[in-house]
């Protein structure tokens, strides 16, 4: 099988891949977007574009994809339900691709009440497991939804998120299965703090198979602080984070350098986990590290 | 059961400034059970109407009727001596009731007294739940008993999310995630296997999005003739 994207061949390849998040602006310029470019850039494969991540407007994610593309980085399209119904993600995807975008991660998106509109309308026509059936559909039979047929059909690696700190546990792996059905080529997690949890998830994983399936890409962010920790902990939906973290981090003398580094050991301890095939880090407003935390994880020279 | 809650007392004051001969009216069904505009309600809310008119010199004269159904134009005929020589109406019923209600008597102004919320039940004493998402086309026999599109707050056909951690919905630590109650309904029903294939997107066209819907019963509907037998009642 040919690839259809850069992540797609190094996944193929069996090289450990590496994926990294960068945060849209809020702003209409794209300034920030060609700085991380700059900044990150030969540090992962292929970079997340977030979409109006925790619900509040900021520049699209396409419009920031084709930025890096310009910059030479390869994008993966993050694209929610919660914004668009399937006319206009379909129409999206097909833009995206002509745009030269072949990576697209299909998630449900925050809910709307999490953001500074919270009395916005919500749209959740399709969720992310149909949204998957749509764009494979796209790519495979080269027709939209309806049937019609597309002159050109999009190429497209499909994402798609796992979450295995979210309840029910043992339904966890059942969705990932459902996910791997509708047509995920690729998987990223959430952020991954609790390894015991990670572990016993990724035993399931395996038990099913789904590991040869679908190429899984572990989660990672590192922190800045345990407050940080504690806000992710506490604030942040379907995230769990162990009080030996928050601990680690509070009792540390340079709490960022202490964030660097368990996040460093995570990746080393995630790439000897049987079925993990690449990390992805989300460097949350602090994506200058990226760089680094490659480096020291031995991912990339 | 149609679930509706009071507005804000100052919002149905404004609402009413200007206006003179006032009927409150309630209605006996379902706005009576979740306690919103039945008898006692009414009573409650032209006192205190009454109460706000001294005081603030607005010289409101209020009655109160009560409909058995205010969804029905039977029942809400019966309303017409009570109407008579009155320019609003302030309809305790939910918006279907007010809708009647003006759509009979279409020279007076008829004000929502409530906000109408969901299709739901009565969950325990004084706690009422949005049930059914009357979405046209149900899907009850594929998850357990337990509706996605109004218990889930992203409609979810192949959920749960994954902000959904504890039986709890991301957007409230109030709501129950639908989803965790679907999978434990299947699981004590032995089909969790209804969980395991896609549910391909849904069409949405028996819903809202179709547009207004209107069901037809042909068996029911009446000729002309009958209609005329009937002697134009309304």
């Amino acid at each position: 099988m040919s690839a259809r994207s850069g992540l797609e061949r190094t996944l193929l390849g069996g090289k450990f891949a590496v994926t990294a998040e960068i945060g849209p602006p809020k702003s209409a310029s794209a300034e920030s977007v060609r700085r991380h470019a700059h900044e990150m850039k030969g540090s992962a494969d292929a970079f997340n574009l977030t979409d109006n991540q925790t619900a509040m407007s900021r520049m699209s994610s396409i419009a920031c994809a084709a930025v890096l593309i310009q910059e030479g980085l390869e994008p993966v399209v993050q694209m929610t339900c919660r914004d668009r119904n399937r006319i206009a993600m379909q129409s999206d995807i097909l833009g995206a691709s002509a745009l030269g975008v072949r990576n697209v991660l299909c998630i449900s998106g925050d809910h709307q009440t999490f953001g500074n509109m919270k009395e916005a309308k919500n749209v959740y026509d399709v969720d992310s497991v149909q949204e998957l059936m749509i764009l494979r559909k796209m790519r495979d039979e080269g027709r939209l939804w309806s049937g019609d047929e597309l002159e050109t059909a999009p190429e497209l690696f499909l994402g798609a998120a796992a979450n295995p700190f979210a309840d029910p546990f043992e339904f966890r792996v059942t969705r990932l299965a459902k996910k791997v059905k509708a047509g995920a080529d690729f998987i990223q997690t959430q952020s991954i703090y609790d390894m015991d949890r990670f572990e016993r998830w990724m035993a399931l994983v395996r038990a099913r198979g789904l590991h040869e399936k679908v190429h899984i890409l572990a989660g990672v962010m590192p922190l800045k602080s345990h407050k940080v920790a504690l806000y992710m902990k506490n604030k942040v939906a379907g995230m769990m984070v162990p009080d030996t973290v928050v601990e680690r981090l509070k009792s540390a003398k340079d709490a960022k350098e202490e964030g660097i580094r368990l996040c460093v050991e995570q990746i080393e301890h995630l790439r000897t986990i049987e079925g993990v095939k690449g990390v992805h880090i989300m460097a949350m407003a602090w994506e200058e590290k990226v760089p680094e935390i490659v480096k020291r994880a031995g991912l990339r020279p | 059961m149609i679930i509706g809650e009071q507005k804000r007392l100052e919002e149905i004051s404004g609402m009413l400034d200007g206006h003179r001969g006032i009927l409150i009216a309630g209605c006996r069904s379902c706005v009576a059970i979740c306690l919103a505009g039945g008898e006692k309600e009414v009573a409650v809310m032209a006192e205190s109407l009454r109460l706000i008119s001294s005081l603030r010199g607005k010289g409101w004269e209020i009655e109160e009727a009560m409909v058995e159904r205010q969804c029905e134009k039977e029942w809400v005929a019966e309303l017409r001596p009570r109407i008579e020589g009155k320019d609003c109406v302030l309809s305790l019923a939910c918006g279907v009731g007010a809708q009647t209600v003006q759509a009979m008597y279409p020279r007076v102004r008829v004000l929502p007294g409530l906000n109408t919320s969901n299709m739901g039940a009565p969950e325990e004493s004084g706690i009422f739940v949005e049930k059914c998402g009357g979405c046209g086309d149900c899907v009850l026999h594929l998850t357990g008993g337990i509706c996605p599109i109004a218990r889930c707050a992203k409609s979810l056909l192949n959920g749960p999310c994954g902000g959904s951690q504890g039986g709890k919905c991301e957007v409230s630590p109030d709501t129950p995630c639908a989803w965790e109650e679907i999978y434990h309904s299947l699981e004590s029903l032995g089909r969790l296997d209804l969980l395991e294939e896609p549910i391909p997107p849904k069409s949405w066209l028996p819903a809202r999005d179709g547009g207004p819907r209107r069901i037809v019963r042909k068996e029911a509907v009446l000729t002309e003739e009958q209609k005329r037998l009937k002697g134009g009642k309304a």
